[in-house]
Order: C-alpha cells, then sequence, then structure tokens
C-alpha cells in the first residue's frame, strides 16, 4: 500500500478515466500548462494532448454551461472551477441546466458531468476564497454532491463521479491537498451515496465530511481518553447523503453531533437534523448538535478565521454537553 | 447541399407553412384554455428557423430559446410529438415535464429550447466542443434574439468560440423587441460590430426573405465544416405578437402593429416560388396536407394521457442500470 497525497488521488483517477474513455474531456482556468492552480492536473496536458485538456478564458458562467451543451452532445466533461467562491457563476448552468435537463426533457438524456471545485478557509484567503457552498447544490433536484475527507476516498469518488451519468459536484478542501493517506493497489470506485464509518464508537456518533472528519476523529480520541466513545461517520457524499448509516449509527449511539465547515444556518447538517428529529425521533436521547460556522462571512485576519472556524475541541465541547 | 432543387424548395416551403400554423392553432389552443402556462410565438419569424433548419443535417446540433417552437419543427421534432407536450400529455417529446419552452429531440440533435435568455448560446458552444473533440464534421447552432446581446455569456462564447475556432453558427433572430423593450433601450453597438471586436466572420440577411437566409446559413454552415470556426449570422425579423400570448402590446405603436404585414415571410416564399416555376396548385396541396396533419395531431394530443407522477418523480435522476 503506497502513500498519496490527496490532490496526486484526484489526478490518478483522472488519469484512469481519461485513460479508459475518449469521451473524458477536461478544462477550465489554468488546469492545462499550470496544471492547476493546486497541481491536481499536472501532466494531463503532456499525457492527454490540447485536444482533450484545455486551459480556458476566465469565463465561469460559459463555461459551465458549455459543459452541459458538451454532456449533452457525448462528452464527458470535467470542469474546475478554483474556487468554490466562483461557482456562483456557475448557478445558472447547474440549477437551471444540467440539474434539469433530464427531468424536463422527460429522460431522454443524462448529463455527465462533473465540476471539480475546492472549498474551505484556514489560510486566510479571505471572504471570496474561502466558502464552502455546497448546501446550496445539495438543495437542488437533479444534481450530486460529493466531499471526499482523505486520498483514497478522493481517488475511488472521483472514478465514480465521472462515470455517473448525472451532474456531479465534486468538493475538494484546501486544506487537503497537501494531506497524505494510502491508496490501495487494488482501490476501486466509491460508490457515491455510501458513508463510511471511521472509527466505531457507542456513546455518541459524530456526523461530517470533508476536512473536518480529520477534526472528528481527533476529538474522538479527546473524548475516548476521558471515557466517551464516539462513532465518527464519513458521510463522503452530501447528495444523495446515507440517511441509513446515520440513523444505523444512532441506533447505537442515540446521541448525534453533525460537524461541518460551512455555515450552520440552512446547511448540511440541518438537514440531517431535521431528518434524524424526524425518523431518529425515538433514538434520540438528548437534543441534536451541529458544529459548524457562525453566520458570519469568512474572515481574512488570521486571528479572526481562527475564531470563525470550528476545531477539534469545539466538537469535543458539544460532545461532552450532551454526554454529561 | 443545392438548395435550389424543387424537391429543397418545397421542403422548405412546407417546413415554414407547418410552423406558421402550428402557432397559429397554438394560440387559438392556448386562449381555449386548452395549453396550460404560457407560450411565446414565432409567427413572422418562420423563415429564420426553416431556413436554417432547413441547412442542417440531423447530427447537428441546436440550442433555441424561449421562442424557440420554430426551431424545433425546423431541426425536425414531429407535430404530433410537439403537440402533445404543449398540451401537457404524457405522450410529449418531453413527457409533458417541460413544456413549451422545453421541446427538445436529443436523437435530432434538438437541445431543447431554454427558458433562461442567452443560455442557449453558452450551451451550443458546449455541443460544439463536443464536435471538435469527437472530430465529426457536426455543427452546432445558437439560436438567440437581440434580448440576449446584453447578456454577459454572449461576450463569453464569442471570445470562447473564436479562440478554439469551434464548429459553431451563432444565429441572431433580430426582431427589435426584447420582451417589452426596443433593442435600442437595450445595446448599443450593432452585432457586427461585436463580431468585429471578436474577429467573427458577420453576415446580415433580411430574415424575412427565406432562400435569402437559406442561402447565407448554408453557405456559413459549409465554411464551418470546412473548418473556418464560429460564424455569425444575424436575421431581422419581425415578431408579429406579444413577447408572450396574451400580452396586449401597449408598448407598440399602432403603425408598427399595422406595418408588420407588409414583412410577412410566407407570401414571400409564395411568389418567389411561383416565380421558379412552381405551380400554385403544389403549394395548395402542402397547405392542406400541413392543415390536416396540424388538425390531426391536436385532436389526437386532446386524447393523450395527464403525465405520470411517479414516472415523472423516477425521471430526477438516472437509473443505476444505466449508470
Amino acid at each position: 500500500m503506497a502513500e498519496i497525497r490527496f490532490g496526486q488521488a484526484i489526478n490518478r483517477a483522472l488519469v484512469e478515466c481519461m485513460e479508459q474513455d475518449p469521451t473524458v474531456f477536461l478544462f477550465g482556468e489554468d488546469v492545462a500548462d499550470a496544471g492547476g492552480p493546486f497541481g491536481v492536473t499536472r501532466g494531463l496536458l503532456a499525457q492527454f494532448g490540447s485536444d482533450r485538456v484545455r486551459d480556458t478564458p476566465i469565463s465561469e458562467q460559459t463555461l459551465s454551461n458549455a459543459a452541459v451543451g458538451a454532456a449533452l452532445s457525448g462528452l464527458r466533461p470535467v470542469l474546475e472551477i478554483m474556487f468554490m467562491d466562483f461557482m456562483t457563476f456557475a448557478m445558472d448552468a447547474l440549477v437551471n441546466q444540467a440539474a434539469k435537463a433530464r427531468f424536463m426533457f422527460g429522460a431522454q438524456t443524462s448529463v455527465p458531468m462533473v465540476i471539480r471545485t475546492p472549498h474551505g478557509g484556514g489560510i486566510s484567503a479571505g471572504p471570496q476564497h474561502s466558502q464552502c457552498l455546497e448546501a446550496w447544490f445539495a438543495h437542488i433536484p437533479g444534481l450530486k454532491v460529493v466531499c471526499p475527507s482523505n486520498p483514497a476516498d478522493a481517488y475511488g469518488l472521483m472514478l465514480s463521479a465521472i462515470r455517473d451519468a448525472d451532474p456531479v459536484v465534486f468538493v475538494e478542501n484546501k486544506a487537503l491537498y497537501a494531506v497524505k493517506g494510502e491508496l490501495a493497489e487494488n482501490q476501486g470506485a466509491v460508490p457515491i451515496g455510501k458513508a463510511r464509518i471511521v472509527r466505531p464508537g457507542t456513546d455518541v456518533t459524530i456526523v461530517s465530511y470533508g476536512a473536518m472528519v480529520g477534526k472528528a476523529e481527533k476529538a474522538a480520541v479527546t473524548l475516548a481518553a476521558e471515557g466517551i466513545e464516539a462513532e465518527v461517520v464519513d458521510l463522503r457524499s452530501i447528495q444523495p447523503w446515507d440517511e441509513a448509516a446515520v440513523l444505523d449509527s444512532l441506533r447505537q449511539t442515540h446521541r448525534l453531533v453533525i460537524a461541518h465547515e460551512a455555515v450552520e444556518a440552512f446547511g448540511v447538517g440541518a438537514e440531517i437534523s431535521a431528518r434524524m428529529a424526524d425518523i431518529g425521533f425515538d433514538e434520540l436521547d438528548a437534543p441534536i448538535v451541529r458544529v459548524a460556522a457562525p453566520f458570519v462571512p469568512v474572515p481574512f485576519a488570521p486571528n479572526l478565521e481562527q475564531q470563525y472556524q470550528r476545531s477539534a475541541e469545539d466538537i469535543v465541547a458539544a460532545v461532552r454537553k450532551l454526554c454529561n | 447541399m443545392n438548395i435550389e432543387t424543387k424537391d429543397s424548395l418545397l421542403g422548405l416551403y412546407r417546413r415554414m407553412y407547418s410552423i406558421r400554423q402550428v402557432e397559429l392553432r397554438l394560440g387559438r389552443l392556448f386562449a381555449d384554455g386548452e395549453v396550460p402556462g404560457f407560450i411565446h410565438l414565432s409567427v413572422g419569424q418562420e423563415a429564420t428557423a426553416a431556413a436554417i433548419g432547413w441547412a442542417l443535417r440531423p447530427s447537428d446540433t441546436v440550442a433555441s430559446t424561449h421562442r424557440g417552437h420554430g426551431h424545433a419543427l425546423a431541426k425536425g421534432i414531429d407535430i404530433k410529438d410537439f403537440f402533445f407536450e404543449l398540451m401537457a400529455k404524457e405522450q410529449g417529446i418531453c413527457k409533458g415535464r417541460g413544456g413549451s419552452m422545453h421541446v427538445a429531440n436529443m436523437s435530432i440533435g434538438m437541445l431543447g429550447a431554454n427558458a433562461i435568455v442567452g443560455a442557449s448560446i453558452p450551451i451550443a458552444v458546449g455541443s460544439a466542443i463536443a464536435h471538435q473533440v469527437k472530430k465529426t464534421d457536426a455543427v452546432a447552432v445558437a439560436f438567440f434574439g437581440d434580448g440576449a446581446m446584453a447578456e454577459g455569456v454572449l461576450h463569453e462564447s464569442l471570445n470562447l468560440a473564436a479562440l478554439w475556432k469551434l464548429p459553431v453558427l451563432f444565429v441572431c433572430e433580430n426582431n427589435g423587441w426584447a420582451e417589452f423593450s426596443p433593442t435600442s433601450k437595450q445595446f448599443l453597438a450593432p452585432l457586427g460590430k461585436l463580431a468585429e471586436a471578436f474577429s467573427i466572420p458577420y453576415v446580415l440577411v433580411d430574415g424575412n426573405e427565406a432562400l435569402g437566409v437559406l442561402g447565407a446559413a448554408n453557405d456559413l454552415i459549409e465554411k464551418i465544416r470546412a473548418g473556418s470556426g464560429p460564424q455569425i449570422l444575424e436575421c431581422s425579423t419581425h415578431r408579429w405578437r406579444g413577447h408572450y400570448e396574451g400580452d396586449p402590446q401597449k408598448y407598440r405603436s399602432s403603425e408598427e402593429l399595422a406595418d408588420l404585414g407588409g414583412h410577412d415571410p410566407l407570401p414571400r416564399i409564395e411568389a418567389t416560388l411561383l416565380g421558379k416555376g412552381i405551380a400554385g396548385e403544389e403549394l395548395e396541396a402542402i397547405r392542406l396536407a400541413v392543415d390536416e396533419e396540424v388538425e390531426n395531431a391536436v385532436v389526437e394530443a386532446r386524447q393523450g394521457d395527464l403525465p405520470s407522477w411517479e414516472r415523472a418523480c423516477n425521471d430526477v435522476y438516472t437509473p443505476a442500470k444505466e449508470n
């Protein structure tokens, strides 16, 4: 088993998909010559040529709509949007076009496209380069949203996303690019919609995704030392999300904390809370608690951003409250 | 293609007359409450849709606008499939899910009418990318109105198409009205100037002269197939009806409305065809056949099934087996 960085794992999945399927087409700002702003697409231009790997002008609205048109015409486009904050420009393409085409054209077609986009803060990138906007896309019928927490899942989910017939928003936390993890030689596709139990536990369930999973694991270690066994569930997919896995875990632990980097209000945690309060009501021994960002833009100054971001300690504190 | 053969001329005329009859019939059905929602008719603009559709192959692709009935019919959508859709029936081309603003038929490259102004443009650009990457000689057509000229995606798309020499024909149907506002209050520069700025060849034609549109479109499409990169065709035309059916059009002068008949593309092509030696009886036979086809389609569509809620809900995502 070899260690590989998160970004390299995505790169490997892209290479494999492009080798296997000549209709996979990669485009975006600085993805070809420069190999991507975070180096994820490094080497792809040299391997696959300038027909299939293209640098684009800075025209996100057209690029995202062009991905729809290309997908409707037989390609499997993979578009990189440099920061998730710029996904505002892709909203029409995703919300009105990609998400609707299969339904509104009476299932004549699917829209097999992937938009890769980095989210997350912690690097003083400021209010327009740090946001976690995944909940917006999870709200739209017709879209799928995934957000891996480690290299193996990033690789496996990227295989699934590209092979998927429907539009997938593939969210990559910037803080994870440099993170190393194991990637098995025989690692296959990770199915979209399946969560993973990262750490089993009996006292409380911590549901998370993306970079926050690492903080949840850290919190679980601290809690274990205090005699509280937390089960950490990595959602991996946000839309569809693995409701059954969360409910199963809740049946063991009877307590639920949801932790994510995105803003708490109207977020992914709100949806999970509401569903569990409904279908899991009889299992709950305590209120459901969310550990997520305050209702404030992501600030620039390091001390402000540190206060903005939720930490492993915040998760620990939330769990302590529930278990005492 | 040789556009001057008798078959071609009569085929073009049939498409134009079909679009006119379908639109007029829809207007009556809408007034009678048989078409739900709202519709935007292309009466008066038949020549552009029919002629450009006539110049295309089934493998070519078209992305259209909210005023897209003509484009859909011109690309070859079956009139029955069309009426079933507009009358919200399960047998509709989109199973009654999309209606007037989303008529599509992927099997013949009709990528859909579109309710978002300007969206047809980058979608056609994306389709052209697919044609280019797959190394086919197919052409993508972006229909848009003058109202889309102020949309950012037009400018982005012209740039991208020019940069990548994409096989796309941009067709602006300039009817002088962007919803309820005259073009003069929407966009200052003429499209030709914009084309020049992006180094894209540009042709302006009288959009009411079907053979002129066909000649220009055919020429531009052949150039694109041969690798010229994008081309822009502007067709000046007239919107006879309101922005939507039922629009009282208080913003248009009575003089303008009274003058519209003088721009009717149908008598013009009829005169042209008669002048080329085609007998009036042949045109009359086409008209009778189309009238019957349209009426039969309406009668059948009335008998169609209401769309199934269960089937609709199952079509939000692609089933795993097709995945």
